[in-house]
């Protein structure tokens, strides 16, 4: 498998397959010698020629974080096979968009209905997080499919608020 | 002795002292707001009853509704914690009425310390030397200046009623005196309802040094210590070790002493601490008494290996103190980090949110007194202190590499923490040296931060590799999500609003 990463803004080519219970690693084109283990969910122990990393993930709504012991990157990961990876800025308006929320807080007020046509940066609805209220905009024009939440219910990061269609 | 104990508080002092009454064989009972409901002490304790909504007022500032808990659960004592009710003497008057036990000083007492000029105009009485200024409000702009004169620049206003820097001005000359009298009133005023300022001469950069006092219903009463507290981030304490690298044992004396004749003559019973200002040439002046147990309360039983909560229970439960002054040994030395949800990158804003990953630190020395889990959303109605860390050695130098091998063992994911802020101090020479003083962290950090690592980019990148060959479909962030920024791509809604939050939040 072949993976774009950015890390901190940098871009790597990573080559990684996983058989005979061993890795094969390729890093932009050098071969690193490693072994790696799950410890549990989002903890990685990871040997590279004698070193000892524990490496911890961190997943938010709109990005992740690696923990390299205690230094913190930005990471983004491509599979440049996937469909995913290859969808076009057009294509992707045409799908449902799942709006989610960034940041823990409350609904203090719901703008729109189920099934209301909504133009893209049209206020779908208004969270308040720490005594500061965001607008939450729809991403692009077309019709409000879902309606998750209610007013007044508190939310966190990750959690669906709504779809446009 | 007590058969069943309510406590008045939420966090990591309610699991302390549910953790307490356990060890004492003692049923506790722990009280819950609406946010609250999953949290650690509800877990821990024995019955749990729920308040009401989230706010304060509503919940944990509630006489009525706490004295309704420990009604129904038929509790027999209180024990307040710190903050919350546990300084108010009316609630401790209510307690009395409702006839069940407080767990702390008598209401005179609370009464007395609880206003800073009362207080000082009875440790004047019992010949406490404290900082030169005003005893009673000051009743006019002219008499600050008279004073002040008098005393000599710089001065500080203070408020009566409280602390915590709010209703507190430094002026340096009489010209700007009238005005920050005026702003310290009106602070003062919103703040603790009460708008009552008085004067001190400033001390420059002193160490804040307080000693802890216990004293039961009998007459005894002991010193157990100092505290070294002067490392402040806007007058809150940060970091705090006992002892103080900068008290000897004669100094020591001397001030315990003190503040034993400052709880006497306050007829003090139960834990409290004496608040001392100390000056470069260890001259010490009475600042302040807190009739309650202290956030920092684990670095004095570390070095003198006992449990103040139990103590405090059994003094409540009229119990003579089972040991006199002469008994207490000082040994070794320990060193607590306060660790908040804050956002050290965004001026230390909270940060409340949910912990998606905790690795916690242990082994030899390492103690921690908190009220999180993996899992656990920290709420944001209320102080975000998450835990309290404390490294113990069998002296300082011991004591902070313990606490640097646990802070580089501890990793808390899904919020921000200000761990980065202790790495900072532990590993700063002034604070190795036991330079410190109230200016210290301000100067500390408006030095250069030292320059990041972060050579271990390549190892980020394969790293994320193997999670995603490992776990296929959870390789990128939440599903549904906009691929690569580089694209000519609008932005998700989302991250649009992170972006707006994040702009407000630095108005």
């Amino acid at each position: 498998m072949t993976y774009d990463v950015t890390i901190d803004g940098r871009n790597f080519r990573l080559e990684l397959d996983h058989a005979d219970a061993r890795w094969h690693c390729r890093l932009d084109g050098r071969e690193v010698h490693l072994d790696a283990v799950v410890a549990r969910r989002d903890v990685l122990s990871l040997l590279i020629e004698g070193k000892a990393y524990e490496i911890k993930r961190e997943r938010m709504a709109t990005d992740m974080h690696l923990w390299v012991g205690n230094a913190r990157y930005a990471a983004e990961l491509r599979d440049p096979r996937s469909l995913r990876g290859r969808k076009t800025a057009a294509e992707d308006e045409q799908g449902p968009r799942k709006i989610t929320a960034a940041m823990p807080g409350k609904v203090v007020r719901v703008l729109i209905r189920e099934q209301d046509e909504v133009e893209a940066g049209q206020g779908i609805l208004v969270v308040e997080a720490m005594k500061m209220q965001n607008e939450i905009k729809s991403p692009k024009k077309g019709i409000v499919q879902k309606l998750v939440v209610r007013e007044g219910d508190n939310v966190n990061p990750g959690d669906v608020l709504a779809v446009v269609q | 002795m007590f058969k069943k104990i309510l406590i008045a508080n939420r966090g990591e002092i309610a699991v302390r002292v549910i953790r307490a009454c356990r060890e004492l064989g003692i049923t506790s009972v722990a009280v819950f707001s609406d946010v609250d409901r999953t949290a650690l002490h509800v877990r821990k304790a024995d019955e749990a009853y729920h308040l009401g909504p989230a706010a304060a007022s509503e919940s944990y500032l509630n006489i009525g509704k706490i004295l309704h808990a420990a009604k129904q659960s038929r509790s027999d004592a209180i024990h307040p914690g710190y903050g919350f009710l546990s300084e108010n003497p009316q609630f401790a008057q209510a307690c009395a009425g409702a006839g069940v036990k407080f767990i702390g000083p008598t209401v005179a007492a609370m009464e007395m310390m609880g206003s800073k000029t009362r207080a000082r105009q009875h440790m004047d009485v019992a010949g406490v030397p404290f900082v030169p200024g005003t005893s009673k409000g000051l009743a006019s702009a002219k008499e600050a200046e008279q004073v002040a004169a008098k005393i000599g620049y710089p001065v500080m206003l203070k408020a009566a009623a409280g602390g915590g820097g709010k209703g507190m001005r430094l002026v340096n000359r009489s010209a700007e005196l009238k005005a920050a009298l005026e702003a310290a009133q009106s602070e003062a005023q919103r703040a603790f309802g009460d708008g009552e300022v008085y004067l001190e001469k400033a001390i420059i950069n002193p160490r804040h040094i307080e000693m802890q006092v216990l004293a039961d219903e009998h007459g005894n009463t002991v010193y157990l210590g100092e505290r070294e507290c002067s490392i402040q981030r806007r007058h809150q304490k940060v970091l705090e070790e006992a002892p103080s690298p900068f008290v000897d044992e004669d100094l020591r004396r001397r001030m315990g002493e003190v503040a034993v004749r400052v709880a006497k003559a306050a007829g003090y019973t139960n834990a409290g601490t004496v608040e001392f200002l100390v000056d470069r040439d260890k001259n010490f002046y009475f600042l302040e008494m807190n009739t309650r147990l202290q956030v920092e309360h684990p670095v004095t039983e570390l070095i003198t290996g006992l449990d103040l909560v139990h103590l405090q229970i059994h003094v409540a439960a009229g119990e003579k103190l089972p040991f006199a002054q002469q008994d207490i040994r000082i040994r070794g030395h320990a060193i607590e980090c306060r660790i908040y949800a804050e956002d050290p990158d965004n001026n230390y804003f909270p940060s409340p949110g949910k912990i998606t990953l905790l690795l916690a630190p242990s082994g030899p020395g390492i103690r921690r007194d908190g009220g999180m889990y993996e899992g656990w959303t920290v709420p944001m109605e209320y102080d975000p202190l998450l835990e309290k860390l404390i490294g113990y050695g069998t002296d300082r130098e011991q004591a902070i590499s313990r606490l640097v091998r646990a802070m580089n063992e501890y990793f808390l994911g899904g919020i921000k923490t200000n761990f980065s802020l202790f790495r900072r101090i532990l590993n700063d020479p002034d604070f190795r040296a036991g330079n410190v003083d109230t200016g210290y962290l301000d100067r500390l950090m408006q030095a250069a931060l030292p320059a990041a690592p972060g050579n271990d980019a390549g190892i980020a990148a394969i790293a994320a590799g193997i999670f995603a060959a490992l776990e296929p479909g959870t390789a990128t962030a939440a599903d549904g999500h906009a691929p690569p920024r580089n694209g000519a791509h609008p932005a998700p809604a989302a991250s649009g609003w992170k972006q707006t939050a994040r702009v407000e939040a630095l108005k």
